[in-house]
């Protein structure tokens, strides 16, 4: 066998995970996204530990008590610690923003893969359905379908997976056409590869980077979506801490104890930029032209 | 004589475009024996792709057959073609596009036989992967590398154990060489000549210069605008090119010695657009020895045995 001499770099190579990962850790938005979703996840799993308190004990005494030493975000209406709630009100959160759009990944995923690896009329029949879908304000459109299956958290998470499919389907589907265009997917059908194989080997691996984006800042939407029909009384019911539920309880109170709808707010807002920096911070580890 | 292993007859292949129809192959009639190379010359956007692509079925003809050891590649069935690629196969022009760059050079290598389920996954499979990677002339270490971790030639490489994976017994090769270092493309040239010998493989071998081909092809077809213009043994084709076309080829061929008495021939004009051409001569436009009688199609004809030739006046020219 021929072999020419072999240069000595061969060892610092690294795989194209470890490549990412270094440059998604040279980045510091994405990092302290990083941690703060730790932080989060970490609150969620251990709430029945972290927490003071547990949901609902109702202690009347204290109602309405203002951030202290004993209650660090204070107490509501019916004298529940605001600290305990916020923390358990994490795990419903989390759970929400990830369900829904698992949803819409493997739903619209699969429709949007479908479209774009078939084309023509495949293509044509699910994609103006989703844009039947698109052409309902989103927000309406979750709030029409909460309100037609009642209101309560599982169909709250249905209502807004839903939502989010024709969006998963839209950026599938794109990423999907171009994969496909390469010559390896056509390699892999002279070897006689099925349509199934071909899909799930070569054309989701290889489009699945702009995805995994998509679905992180996508689960900051969601949760803000949920929050939202929370707030119109249509999603999680009392006595759930759901944030957005307890931002429109402590709406009524605002004059007299801004810390009940404001810890709320907060603990959404820190969530929400959490994955808007992880995935904003993915986005530029998994494509290095798109920064500097 | 054996029956060939390849038989193709006036097959067609028309792209619909916004422009009009492409006749990307517009009646191409050939015949590959067991065990020989094929050369297909021509240049770009002359259809020879497409023909490649059409005898493993990787296209559907719109007209005509192509026999594969005497039964119509057309009309197969899904399950049909499935077995049919484990007989046909193809090594790709661009062995950077052509590799999975998600895959590793042995689950590249490794994938025809999972498809197939031809070995189960593990110690035998990686055995066959070893094997495949002695032949194509990778070394062994190179198992767990990515493809961007490698050089065209290695690429090409890896695309050749690919192709080997399931022992087929016909290869096209679509201009295997044209993506790679000269230096390398020796090596390569010199890989399939030694495969075709060890296992016993029959090719067909498409590029768009003679001087790759002339070397490892038996006979030699040169293709013009979807048309076959002059087919024939290898070294009469180069020696004495019949149809113009293949003249002006072979005269581009570089050479050391000085011929004072061979001019290089440079066509005028461009190839004409493939949509919707008219029924004449293909090469009517740029030809340095039309005459009126090329205004009209003109058919293949064999001037002298095995040597065919698609040009009227050359036609006349052996015959009287």
């Amino acid at each position: 066998m021929k072999q020419q001499a072999v240069p000595v770099k061969q060892r610092k190579q690294r795989t194209r995970l470890q490549e990412t990962w270094r440059r998604f850790i040279k980045n510091k938005w994405a990092l302290s996204g990083m941690a703060l979703l730790l932080f989060l996840a970490l609150t969620a799993i251990g709430a029945g530990f972290v927490a003071p308190e547990g949901i609902d004990d109702q202690q009347l005494t204290r109602r309405f008590s203002p951030p202290s030493r004993e209650n660090l975000m204070g107490t509501d209406h019916l004298g529940r610690d605001m600290l305990s709630r916020i923390i358990h009100g994490s795990r419903l959160s989390l759970s929400i923003g990830f369900i829904t759009t698992t949803i819409g990944l493997l739903v619209g995923g699969t429709l949007g893969a479908i479209a774009g690896y078939y084309g023509g009329r495949e293509d044509q029949i699910i994609m103006r359905f989703m844009d039947v879908i698109l052409a309902i304000p989103g927000f309406i459109f979750a709030v029409a379908l909460v309100t037609a299956l009642g209101p309560n958290l599982t169909n709250l998470m249905i209502a807004v997976g839903v939502n989010s499919i024709p969006y998963f389907a839209r950026i599938i589907r794109s990423s999907v056409m171009s994969v496909k265009e390469n010559e390896y997917i056509e390699a892999a059908r002279a070897i006689g590869s099925s349509d199934a194989w071909i899909i799930t080997k070569h054309v989701v691996p290889n489009s699945f980077a702009p995805i995994l984006v998509q679905a992180t800042l996508y689960i900051g939407d969601t949760i803000i979506i949920a929050a939202g029909l929370s707030f119109l009384g249509l999603g999680a019911q009392p006595p759930l801490p759901e944030w957005g539920a307890m931002l429109s309880g402590g709406r009524q109170y605002l004059r007299d104890a801004w810390w009940m709808a404001t810890f709320p707010g907060i603990a959404i807002m820190i969530t929400v930029l959490a994955f808007n920096l992880v995935g904003d911070g993915l986005r530029d580890a998994l494509d290095p032209r798109l920064k500097r | 004589m054996q029956s060939p292993l390849v038989e193709v007859k006036n097959l067609q292949k028309i792209f619909n475009t916004k422009q009009g129809s492409l006749f990307a192959v517009d009646g191409v009639d050939l015949h590959i024996d067991q065990g020989e190379t094929l050369g297909l010359v021509g240049e770009s956007g002359c259809g020879k792709s497409t023909t490649g692509r059409l005898l493993v079925r990787l296209l559907k003809a719109d007209s005509g057959e192509v026999l594969f050891q005497g039964t119509d590649i057309q009309s197969l069935t899904r399950k049909q073609m499935k077995l049919f690629a484990r007989k046909a196969q193809i090594v790709f022009q661009d062995p950077f596009s052509s590799l999975d760059p998600r895959m590793s050079v042995y689950e590249i290598i490794a994938e025809p036989l999972m498809v197939h389920r031809l070995l189960s996954r593990g110690k035998e499979m990686r055995k066959k992967v070893e094997s495949l990677m002695d032949y194509a002339g990778i070394a062994r270490r190179y198992m767990n590398s990515f493809p961007h971790e490698l050089d065209g030639g290695r690429r090409q490489r890896v695309g050749i154990a690919r192709a080997l994976a399931l022992d087929p017994v016909f290869l096209v090769l679509d201009e295997p060489v044209s993506a790679l270092d000269v230096s390398i493309q020796a090596q390569i040239l010199n890989l399939f000549e030694d495969l075709q010998r060890e296992l016993k493989l029959t090719y067909l071998f498409i590029a768009h210069d003679l001087s790759v081909v002339k070397h490892i092809s038996e006979r030699i077809a040169v293709m013009y605008m979807g048309q076959i213009a002059e087919l024939g043994r290898g070294h009469e084709v180069i020696s004495r090119p019949l149809h113009p076309y293949s003249e002006a080829l072979v005269s581009a061929i570089p050479r050391i010695r000085k011929h004072p008495e061979k001019q290089r021939i440079i066509l005028e004009g461009d190839v004409p657009s493939p949509i919707d051409p008219p029924q004449i001569c293909r090469f009517y436009g740029r030809c340095f020895l039309r005459q009126d009688q090329c205004r009209q199609p003109i058919p293949l004809k064999e001037v002298e045995p095995g040597r065919f030739v698609r040009c009227i006046v050359r036609q006349q020219g052996s015959s009287s």
